[in-house]
């Protein structure tokens, strides 16, 4: 295993000084013979981690495999994602789990955490095996019916009683199956109207994240709520959290960046679930995640091949892809606007999702015995963004054409250059 | 124009252009023969994934009469089930070298899509519950012959009152666009579970007062309710749409006595609409069909021929 000298690198507290990795780990002493990797003007962060990726296989390897999946998760910076249960066949028992688990070690690209189904084949009528997906070689600690919204208040209720004695933490996807039904898919509001797109209003989120907060406490469990995209929803758990339940909450880059508005032409890479919103909406969720009350960035990376999306807008499949501009998309809107420094990225963007998913070796300061996970970034470098310059198998990139942050030059993983540009 | 994808992208130049030879191809209309050489050689095919009778009849014998040859694919969830794309299938048509797909989808922007895709004229026949243009331009022609025969001048400062499931409605959108740029004033009526988000910044009043407005009205365009929508909680009954919003018989009596009653089918009689008022010599139900195909046949000549 090469061992490497990183020079010169600047870290997320302003300080600068040299990395000596061996073995895999941060080490204090200059290791002899190896690689020097200069880092003059680039900032050395903690590998980034996704709570929320859509790797599509096993079932729809046309879309993405774990491969090419944790690949782009590489090159967007990240050392780990965590893989929705919503493949074909779901996520629902430990030998699914430890299958892609070992799908994500043969590729070895990040490490690549299954999250478990909350329900069997996510039908939302009975429980998965949760605690054997827990116990399995997969570690399974993440269960979200994601894509789904989990309708049945008792059935979240015992998912969430099932899983407290293993510390498991239920990712929901709060979306009223009555409020906002299978047929919404734009913001409800005027835009909607106009162009008669069914609506999903934003209180089909809210609702959900309330009953989601009381269950969590009275069964003093843990939620985490997916892809808030609302000002009630922040609303909601900003009450929870004052309450003092244990709730987490995730912002995807795309409802920190791109408005309802972009649907106007019906193009379908601008279908995605739940919706893009208005303005007063992204500005929410952008202090939501600012002051905390939105712990994390997710990307709800979710590829699709053509022929899924080359359909009338209400009838192609929702979901954009993330892993590769969502580091420059927070940057975009949280850094350069001053909400957030650069520790507040690290935070959002490797800390707390690798504390929220207990993912051990992940989001770990960039200390001395600590596992080598790591991403080098140029602040100041942009570019437009080329869908076709994409690891991914899938194009429907939403940021396709636009001058975004281009920062990330090296991605690491357990002391091993996974990515470099 | 290329192509017609709704009222919205429309010049007032080009609707003014569109109803003007409507009137021509209304007087073709009535002639024993009625077929003119105008798209000889041309060739529009009816695509429509969504059952329509009317309407694409209309648009058949539009093309008919002027002299293209019409085609009709029944796609009737073609695509989805297919396994086939909406794509494939507008790109498969289109590469056969025709020149006009009329489309009906239930996919509100299905059409625009295509016109992306494809080199013929695309013509929205419907999509979704996005917009209807044909049909509130046959709307505008059949009120407009209407109050000319009648020596009442043009639809400057008419009254136009839209009932019904307005939500649901392309035909709405299609009228609340065209109609005041045609000097009517729009004034639609549902209950609040019936209407679109965002109605308020639209260039029409709203109410959910039928009896109020119907005294003031010239034109009282009554639109279908479909029973199913009653599943949704949309509302509570029939017999309680009816007697909220539907145009009775005792409603009748309210109407200036010019005012007609327009309806672009097909009807639900006894919901929104009573057969008194239906069949009443103020309907211009039927006008309006025949208006569909001067129409049409007048955006065919304007997208192939102009």
């Amino acid at each position: 295993m090469t061992d490497f000298i990183i020079s010169g690198p600047e870290f997320a507290d302003g300080t600068r000084r040299d990395l000596f990795i061996s073995g895999g780990l941060l080490v204090d002493e200059r290791p002899h013979g190896a690689e020097t990797i200069n880092a003059d003007g680039l900032m050395a962060l903690p590998g980034l981690v996704d709570l929320h990726t859509h790797l599509r296989e096993p079932g729809r390897e046309d879309a993405e495999t774990v491969e090419s999946g944790s690949l782009a998760a590489a090159r967007g910076g990240f050392t780990c994602v965590h893989a929705m249960a919503n493949t074909q066949p779901v996520t629902d028992t430990a030998e699914n789990a430890e299958h892609i688990a070992d799908l994500g070690r043969a590729a070895g690209h990040v490490q690549v955490v299954p999250i478990g189904a909350i329900t069997k084949g996510l039908a939302g009528r009975e429980l998965a095996e949760l605690g054997l997906m827990h116990q399995s070689r997969a570690g399974v600690r993440v269960f979200s019916d994601d894509g789904m919204c989990v309708m049945d208040s008792a059935l979240m209720r015992r998912a969430f009683e099932w899983v407290k004695p293993f510390d498991g933490v239920l990712a929901q996807h709060a979306q009223d199956a009555g409020l906002a039904g299978p047929g919404a898919c734009c913001h409800e509001g005027e835009l909607s109207g106009r162009l008669g797109l069914a609506g999903w209003p934003p209180v089909a989120e809210s609702v959900i994240i309330a009953r989601d907060a009381q269950l969590a406490e009275a069964t003093r469990s843990r939620l985490h709520v997916c892809h808030v995209t609302t000002a009630e929803g922040v609303d909601v758990i900003r009450w929870a959290k004052t309450r003092g339940i244990n709730v987490t909450a995730e912002a995807t880059p795309h409802h920190l960046y791109l408005t309802t508005s972009e649907v106007i032409g019906y193009d379908t890479v601008y279908k995605v679930n739940p919706p893009l919103r208005t303005d007063e909406h992204v500005e929410a969720i952008r202090a939501a995640l600012a002051d905390g009350t939105i712990d994390i960035v997710g990307t709800d990376h979710a590829p699709h091949a053509p022929q899924d999306k080359d359909h009338a807008f209400a009838d192609a499949r929702p979901g954009m892809l993330g892993l590769e501009q969502a580091l420059s998309v927070v940057m975009e809107t949280m850094l350069s606007t001053g909400r957030l420094d650069w520790a507040g990225v690290v935070d959002r963007m490797s800390a707390a999702p690798a504390r929220i998913g207990r993912t051990t070796g992940q989001g770990r300061p960039l200390a001395v015995g600590e596992p080598a996970n790591l991403v080098l970034v140029d602040p100041a470098r942009r570019a437009a963004v080329d869908r076709n310059a994409s690891a991914s198998l899938s194009r429907n990139n939403p940021y396709h054409g636009r001058d975004l942050p281009d920062p990330v030059e090296l991605t690491m993983w357990r002391g091993r250059v996974t990515h470099r540009r | 124009m290329k192509h017609l994808l709704g009222i919205e992208g429309m010049t007032f130049d080009d609707i003014q252009a569109i109803l003007a030879t409507a009137e021509e191809m209304h007087e073709v209309q009535q002639r024993p023969i009625k077929k003119l050489p105008t798209l000889r050689g041309r060739t529009v095919v009816n695509l429509f994934f969504e059952d329509s009778t009317r309407t694409r009849s209309s648009f058949e014998l539009a093309a008919k009469w002027l002299s293209a040859d019409a085609i009709n694919v029944a796609a009737k969830g073609s695509s989805a089930s297919k396994g086939e794309s909406m794509r494939d299938t507008l790109t498969t048509l289109d590469a056969m070298g025709i020149d006009a797909i009329v489309m009906r989808h239930a996919g509100s922007g299905s059409v625009a899509q295509a016109a992306g895709w494809v080199k013929a004229s695309m013509i929205n026949a419907g999509d979704g519950t996005h917009e209807h243009p044909t049909q509130a331009l046959l709307d505008a022609h059949a009120m407009l012959r209407n109050f000319r025969a009648n020596d009442l001048g043009t639809l400057e400062g008419k009254e136009v009152v839209i009932v019904g499931d307005l939500l649901h409605s392309r035909v709405v959108r299609s009228n609340a666009l065209l109609l005041p740029q045609l000097g009517a004033h729009v004034t639609l009526v549902a209950p609040p579970t019936l209407l679109p988000p965002g109605v308020g910044a639209w260039n029409v009043d709203v109410s959910h007062d039928l009896d109020a407005v119907l005294p003031g009205a010239d034109v009282v365009m009554m639109l279908r309710v479909q029973r199913e929508r009653m599943l949704g909680g949309f509302f509570p009954s029939e017999r309680e749409y009816t007697i909220r919003y539907g145009l009775t018989a005792q409603r009748l009596q309210k109407l200036k006595p010019h005012a007609v009653i327009a309806h672009p089918g097909p009807l639900n009689r006894g919901l929104e609409i009573s057969s008194a008022a239906a069949d009443s010599a103020r309907s211009i139900v039927l006008d309006q069909v025949s208006a569909g195909v001067a129409v049409r046949m007048s955006v065919l000549y304007h997208l192939l021929a102009a």
